[in-house]
């Protein structure tokens, strides 16, 4: 070997996915399994029973001080300071230019918030946030010390009740609560991301194990099984949210995102507010629209997709999808003019041309 | 699973079942797990010619494109239309009703490159 390559770390749970089986990639800068047995098979358990995943590669930080709203706001698009305690909400961090530095979840616990980032931007995050550090906030990092395990599926609440001092039942969505699954300290947040009611458990790394064996050990009857970041990406994509690098970038706004929901433009300032208003009003901006393939071929991340002879955007995600009637789903920034759902377009595959429809997002809604 | 005796293997993991001066060609159990769930097959066109390792196809599991090779060239005569439909039939019977594609052999000599069930087995061991 002449190429140094940096070891890929492991999260607290790698024991546990060597012993079940799983394939493992690299992800983020660490060891995650990408399947135990078969995505689509974690896919169904997820959407008719329940999945668990392991998702500590995912970056922590704690902030704390009487200036982390205020700051915070300054940062991102969405609105912190308006959060509630035991809130969780979805944000995004931009640059001026109104490009996306990481789409992020924001815990406000009591006397601190928990930050979660996405693993491949966490080191970015770390710098950012470092960066732009003011009086009155404080940040620490978790990253690898903590884990987070999800359960996700319409049986998460009953294969988590038992087990927690938490009346998880009546947790609201995008609410957390701070208590102990199997007596161990837990933050439970009722979040996700596969469109499936669900939590997600942030525990002490030196707790993780023995939470994630007793979880499985004590659902088998559920159907709980683990569930790779194979089946969470078709998951997610199927619920139509966006996958940092994918969907939304430093050169994909949320704007183009289709995040506008997100996007606090009445707050008095924040990162990219300018950019991001003024590619709001204008509305001539190339967008993430939803397709579905006519026929059996999938599409892929870089297809081209053409609206007649004309080029006019490329495929960012794509999978087939169980939930979807089985058909080939995929994510594309389109220019304006090709973007309205009902659309047709041709995506090229290896040289030849299918047919292909826009369709609104998402693409899948639990009933 | 067990390779099958009656089959030649080749390293990129193809099978070839030679009848005569015709050849059956699919995809090994090894190469099927390896791949994880199919979920669609492009397949020569009929009356095509392919050389031995030429690219005739793609195999698609849920996350990954892969290439298909044909072990053997020849003219393509029959193609597994049941692949269309149901892909993962390859997952279940990758040697029966997972086959893919037959072709009449151009030139059986190149069958003398390709391995046995005991040495393929020996392969996916190492």
């Amino acid at each position: 070997m002449t190429t140094q390559e940096t070891a890929a770390k492991r999260t607290a749970l790698y024991e546990e996915h060597v012993r079940l089986g799983a394939r493992l990639i690299p992800f983020g800068g660490f060891d995650m399994p990408v399947q135990y047995s078969s995505i689509l098979k974690e896919h169904e358990a997820v959407r008719h029973n329940a999945g668990l995943f392991d998702l500590s590669h995912m970056g922590q930080f704690i902030l704390e001080g009487d200036g982390v709203a205020a700051w915070a706001d300054e940062l991102t698009i969405n609105a912190v300071g308006t959060m509630k305690p035991m809130q969780a909400r979805y944000n995004i961090f931009t640059a001026e230019n109104g490009g996306a530095l990481d789409d992020v979840i924001f815990y406000k616990l009591e006397n601190r918030w928990l930050l979660v980032v996405n693993a491949s931007n966490a080191e970015k995050m770390w710098a950012h946030l470092n960066a732009n550090l003011k009086d009155g906030v404080k940040l620490t990092s978790l990253h690898g010390k903590n884990a987070l395990i999800a359960i996700q599926g319409p049986k998460s609440v009953q294969v988590l009740a038992p087990h927690t001092d938490v009346d998880v039942n009546a947790l609201k969505y995008y609410f957390c609560a701070e208590g102990t699954v199997y007596g161990k300290p837990a933050v439970i947040a009722r979040t996700g991301y596969t469109g499936e009611d669900g939590f997600e458990l942030f525990v002490d790394g030196a707790d993780a194990a023995e939470i994630w064996n007793a979880l499985l050990r004590d659902n088998a009857d559920a159907g709980l099984i683990p569930a790779g970041l194979g089946a969470r990406d078709v998951l997610r994509l199927e619920a139509g949210m966006p996958l940092y690098g994918h969907e939304l970038n430093e050169e994909i706004t949320p704007v183009q995102a289709g995040l506008q929901w997100a996007i606090k433009f009445n707050k008095p300032s924040f990162a990219g507010k300018d950019a991001l208003q003024t590619q709001a009003q204008n509305d001539e901006y190339a967008r993430i629209a939803g397709i579905v393939m006519d026929g059996r071929a999938p599409a892929r991340e870089g297809y081209h997709v053409f609206l007649g002879d004309r080029k006019v955007g490329e495929i960012r995600s794509g999978s087939i999808a169980p939930s979807v009637q089985n058909k080939n789903i995929a994510t594309a920034l389109l220019e304006k003019d090709a973007a309205a759902p009902g659309t047709s377009v041709v995506v090229h595959i290896r040289g030849t041309a299918y047919g292909a429809t826009v369709v609104p997002l998402p693409f899948y809604k639990r009933s | 699973m067990a390779q099958p005796a009656d089959l030649l293997y080749s390293k990129e993991h193809e099978w070839v079942k030679v009848e005569g001066d015709v050849a059956t060609i699919g995809i090994t159990d090894y190469a099927q797990n390896s791949l994880g769930d199919i979920v669609y097959v492009e397949l020569p066109k009929v009356g095509a010619h392919v050389a031995q390792m030429g690219t005739v196809g793609v195999v698609e599991s849920v996350k990954a494109v892969s290439d298909l090779f044909t072990p053997i060239g020849g003219e393509v005569t029959e193609v597994n239309g049941e692949l269309e439909n149901d892909p993962a039939l390859v997952n279940r019977e990758p040697f029966a009703g997972g086959w893919m594609f037959k072709l009449r052999l151009s030139d059986a000599s190149q069958t003398s490159g390709l391995l046995s069930a005991a040495d393929y087995e020996q392969l996916t061991q190492e």
